[in-house]
């Protein structure tokens, strides 16, 4: 059984559609990647998926339970990140892990508090309005409180925005032990480096699923032929291969630039400018990530506008 | 030196200030139609000189004297005898209850001891809880009995000055506006803080953005419902501790019932308020909105519950309007507890109608509540 089994799952708000006939199966145990631009629909989807929105159209399971009949046995088993901090700001770390543990009828609720503080390392603060905290410890306490009644499946929605690369690395440590322990976690994020740590992604745009698997299946099915360009001066590549049909992005990294096309003949041909020079070496390379997400920002529909 | 003041700034800002305003709908509508509603709606309602007060009358005798009396009373358009005929004890609790605001007894053999030239007495009993609304009625009192007797003694002008009107002022003799006003305030100051506190409860989980975070947790309508509201009992109950209290040290308000019944009573008083409130907290978008709507709510509350005028100077569709507001019942529990001495039987339909709005208030509340973010 999966943890997430979503088909058709459609969203509109006025005459907008903001999610539009997505599917998704996650298998338990799996960290899976939401990924998107601003404004694709992630958001709406997850809040879908835990039952805070109903969709207009579409149907599913989440846990085994339905989306449309169940939402309270979903809420039960689930644990939901908000992308804004949502606890209360004007009651105490304790208070808060509190009021939760109660709200999940975690018995006895103060041993509970007590382990999560302990784990958190926030015993000695925890008497501290929780608006106080900075924004790594809110996100950690974020965190805590909404894996505090060991939930099934942990939704996160951009739960590193804002928050420097020392806390999100122990943040995706956490992650991944909270999945080898069986939890099932669906995290939406902007950044590659952390959809590189999922073990699968999906990819949404404007409301739609464009693409979806293991990191290496999402850059084989993009078609992407990638060739790394090194040397000196290389100014004037760019101008140079820019016009080519073939060359469909360009970006440097580091010293040496991508060049990227579908069509490897068309590529190839584009690259033949280069020939005699000496100080510049063509070398085939390999797709990244980050060249595919590019292709689809740029071929798909912006229905945004 | 450029730009101390700058019109185009000013123009900005008003027309920044402009399209905000327009754009809150609520707000706007508010400022243009509520002044309109209330001006007609109060324009008409309020009177202070209140006219056709149900009146009870206990009398056997059918002589010419008593039918000009009761006759000449219902001619002055003060009195309107819904109770004919009824005994001294029934016409008693009738007062108490509030079913009728005066008690006419006119003794038996009032033409035998006109004609034997004695000067007998015409009782008029007044409920003077709310001494504005009864003085009217009573200060026309002689006329209306002069005018009587002119007509049945046209021929023996002497025994005009026969009949002794005798008024007892009940439950307020001395016509003390504060024993009406203070138990009335206690529910006034209840409905304003309760109603508003609660009106509160979810636009502030919205404003703050907790309320997607709750309502991704397992807690049901009427968990989230009852958790927000009982808290304010408390409140309320030290409210009614204080204001009952200044009543007795501060203003002498007599307290002739019973504790335990007031109590009771405005325990499911409070419960209907803080049910109001969360409900128009379902309603409401924004804080702004609910303290609005709040104060939509209170302003007629507070002229049509008999709270500022008398209930019955008011026409009948505004009475029935009246009656649609929690204070006003609470109101009449409140009075004829603590003035007139009331028991339960006596307000047992008026508490009734507060549990229907502890009931109808929490229905609509549950319906309206919202269990996704859409």
């Amino acid at each position: 059984m999966h943890a997430i089994d979503v088909s058709g799952l459609t969203k509109r708000f006025g005459d907008k559609t903001v999610v539009d006939n997505v599917s998704m199966s996650v298998d338990r145990g799996e960290i899976v990647g939401f990924l998107g631009p601003n404004g694709s629909g992630k958001t709406t989807s997850i809040r879908m998926m835990c039952g805070l929105l109903k969709p207009d159209a579409g149907t599913g399971s989440v846990l085994g339970f339905d989306l449309a009949r169940q939402r309270l046995s979903i809420k039960k088993e689930v644990g939901y990140m908000t992308q804004k901090f949502s606890f209360y700001e004007d009651l105490t770390i304790e208070e808060n892990l509190s009021f939760v543990a109660k709200l999940y009828r975690l018995r006895p609720a103060r041993d509970h508090v007590r382990q999560t503080l302990d784990q958190l390392g926030l015993t000695s603060r925890k008497d501290q309005l929780a608006g106080t905290l900075s924004g790594g410890w809110k996100q950690r306490l974020a965190l805590a409180a909404c894996t505090m009644h060991r939930p099934k499946l942990l939704l996160l929605d951009e739960p590193t925005a804002g928050v420097d690369p020392k806390a999100r690395r122990d943040f995706w440590e956490e992650i991944h032990q909270l999945a080898h322990e069986g939890m099932t976690v669906l995290v939406s994020t902007h950044y590659m480096d952390e959809a590189e740590r999922c073990h699968r992604i999906s990819y949404i745009s404007y409301g739609k699923m464009i693409a979806a698997g293991t990191i290496a299946d999402v850059i084989r099915d993009s078609g992407l032929i990638t060739y790394l360009v090194h040397g000196t001066n290389l100014e004037d590549v760019p101008g140079l291969l820019q016009a080519h049909p073939g060359v469909e992005q360009i970006a440097p990294f580091g010293a040496s630039l991508h060049v990227v096309g579908s069509d490897r003949v068309a590529l190839q041909d584009a690259l033949k400018v280069l020939e005699g020079r000496d100080s510049i070496s063509v070398v085939p390379g390999e797709t990244s990530l980050e060249d595919v997400f590019i292709k689809f920002m740029a071929t798909s529909t912006d229905n945004m506008q | 030196m450029t730009g101390f003041f700058s019109l185009t700034r000013l123009w900005a800002m008003f027309l920044k200030e402009f399209v905000q305003m327009r754009r809150d709908r609520l707000t706007f509508g508010m400022m243009l139609g509520i002044p309109i509603m209330q001006l007609v709606l109060f324009g008409y309602a309020i009177n202070n000189d209140p006219r056709d007060l149900p009146a009870a009358l206990v009398a056997t005798g059918n002589d010419p004297y008593t039918r000009a009396i009761v006759q000449a009373l219902e001619v002055s358009d003060y009195y309107r005898f819904t109770e004919l005929g009824v005994s001294a004890q029934d016409a008693d609790r009738m007062l108490v209850r509030g079913d009728v605001a005066f008690v006419v007894t006119i003794p038996s053999d009032l033409a035998i001891r006109m004609q034997r030239g004695d000067k007998p007495q015409l009782l008029v009993e007044a409920d003077a809880t709310d001494p504005a609304s009864a003085g009217a009625a009573i200060s026309a009192l002689p006329e209306i009995a002069r005018q009587a007797f002119a007509r049945v003694n046209m021929t023996r002008p002497e025994a005009q000055e026969g009949l002794e009107v005798v008024v007892h002022r009940r439950y307020n003799p001395e016509a003390i506006s504060q024993y009406n006003v203070v138990p009335g305030l206690l529910g006034v100051i209840l409905q304003l803080t309760m109603v508003m506190m609660t009106a509160m409860a979810l636009t502030r989980e919205y404003e703050r953005g907790t309320m997607e975070n709750l309502l991704a947790m397992p807690a049901t309508p009427a968990e989230i419902m009852l958790g927000k509201v009982l808290p304010y009992l408390g409140v309320g109950a030290v409210q009614v501790v204080v204001v009952l209290t200044a009543g007795r040290f501060l203003f002498d308000i007599p307290f002739v019932g019973s504790i335990s019944l007031l109590l009771t009573t405005t325990i499911i008083f409070v419960l209907a308020l803080v049910l109001l409130g969360y409900f128009i907290s379902t309603v409401a978008k924004t804080q702004m909105q609910a303290m609005q709507m709040t104060f939509f709510f209170f302003l007629p509350s507070l002229l049509l519950s008999g709270f500022m005028f008398p209930f019955r100077g008011m026409p009948e569709w505004a009475q029935a309007l009246g009656e649609f507001f929690p204070l006003t019942h609470f109101l009449r529990v409140i009075r004829g507890i603590m003035l007139k001495g009331a028991q339960w039987p006596d307000v047992a339909v008026e508490s009734y109608a507060l549990v229907a709005f502890v009931f109808g208030f929490a229905l609509l509340a549950l319906l309206r509540f919202k269990r996704t973010l859409d």
